[in-house]
């Protein structure tokens, strides 16, 4: 079974690629919103040694 | 799945996994559930939560959730294979190897459990990582193969979102948590015993202890109201608690008063009525089981978003 350079399979490939790529994507978004809610909420402090230094 | 695997039987072509398959492998039925439990969970609580720590909250524990059906899916594909409903599976169709599968619920457990941690706290992590061993360990590997209270003792699998919704809110557990956890917990076995009644040939093939299989069915009619008869007390009582409020009890009383009767009408019927008209009463009473759930949780959420109105609860 030879595979053509245009098969079905590559586009199932692509589909693929770009779904792990749009999850990591998303990821990344949800750790960076994460991030920012947790140090712009009331309950966040700045370790005291970083705050002498 | 590489290349490497190809054979003249089965090509990779025919069997290369798409991005879907590997979702499929989540059981994402499974996981809007979880979704909307654990949501009502954290908004019933009486505590605010920050919506974007809220919303990854709810995302990692749907990750854990399908984490756990990933993994379940790793260890039942032997039986997946030989029931019709789940034939179609990633693992046995052949799409997704059994060994992917097994990473995938390895690693998105890990992820999950340690980003509910950083998200929430960890009481809220301690409760998913038990969920997911309970489901994927006690449930899937110890009692399903083993007991016809299969269910019955695994259903607390699918009990627990809602309960870590509220962690995740409060930090703490309360009785309101818990009262949400039985809501599920004495729902699930009516829901799949109607299921396992009209599904038979499935259970039997595959060996699985169901209640149908090992004591009858028979037993497994007068089982389903024992446990509806039980649901009705809970899921009315429920109604005067904290969560609780007029809009809850209204759908309580209606829906309990409907899941009763189908509960009795099981409870009448024998195998010869049942084959005449095809299950058509145990079919409706399964789907109503979804819609009893769905809509009892709908009302808890409606009653607390109304709260800051003056307009849910007992005021």
């Amino acid at each position: 079974m030879s595979l053509k350079v245009e098969h079905e399979l590559h586009g199932r490939r692509f589909g693929r690629n770009l779904g792990v790529a749009l999850v990591l994507v998303f990821f990344i978004a949800v750790v960076f919103g994460l991030t920012v809610a947790k140090v712009t909420s009331g309950g966040f402090e700045v370790p005291r040694m970083e705050e002498q230094g | 799945m590489s290349d490497v695997s190809f054979d003249s039987k089965i090509g990779p072509v025919e069997t290369e996994a798409s991005f879907g398959d590997y979702f499929a492998l989540l059981k994402p039925r499974v996981m809007s559930l979880v979704v909307f439990t654990a949501l009502v969970g954290l908004l019933a609580a009486p505590v605010t939560v920050n919506p974007m720590i809220a919303f990854a909250s709810i995302l990692f524990i749907a990750v854990g959730a399908g984490a756990s059906g990933a993994l379940n899916m790793w260890w039942d594909a032997d039986i997946d294979q030989v029931m019709r409903r789940t034939a179609k599976r990633p693992i046995p169709a052949g799409k997704v190897q059994p060994g992917e599968a097994l990473a995938i619920g390895l690693a998105l457990s890990g992820m999950s459990v340690v980003m509910l941690a950083l998200a929430a706290n960890l009481l809220a992590a301690f409760l998913l990582a038990f969920t997911i061993f309970f489901y994927a360990v006690v449930y899937s590997m110890w009692l399903k193969r083993s007991t016809p209270q299969n269910i019955v003792i695994g259903g607390a699998a699918g009990a627990f979102p809602p309960v870590i919704g509220w962690v995740v809110a409060t930090g703490s557990m309360s009785v309101e948590a818990w009262l949400m956890f039985a809501l599920i917990f004495i729902w699930t076995p009516p829901h799949f015993w109607a299921l396992a009644l009209f599904m038979r040939k499935d259970y039997d093939n595959a060996g699985v202890p169901m209640l149908t299989v090992t004591h009858g069915r028979r037993v497994t009619r007068n089982h389903i109201l024992a446990y509806t008869v039980l649901l009705t007390v809970l899921a009315v009582g429920t109604a005067f608690t904290s969560v609780g409020g007029p809009i809850y009890l209204t759908t309580a009383v209606v829906l309990n008063a409907l899941f009763l009767k189908g509960a009795m009408q099981i409870w009448r019927r024998d195998e010869d009525m049942a084959e005449a008209d095809n299950f058509k009463i145990e079919r409706s009473f399964f789907k109503l089981s979804l819609l009893f759930l769905f809509l009892h949780f709908g009302a808890i959420l409606a009653e607390a978003l109304l709260r800051p109105f003056g307009l849910g609860g007992w005021g």
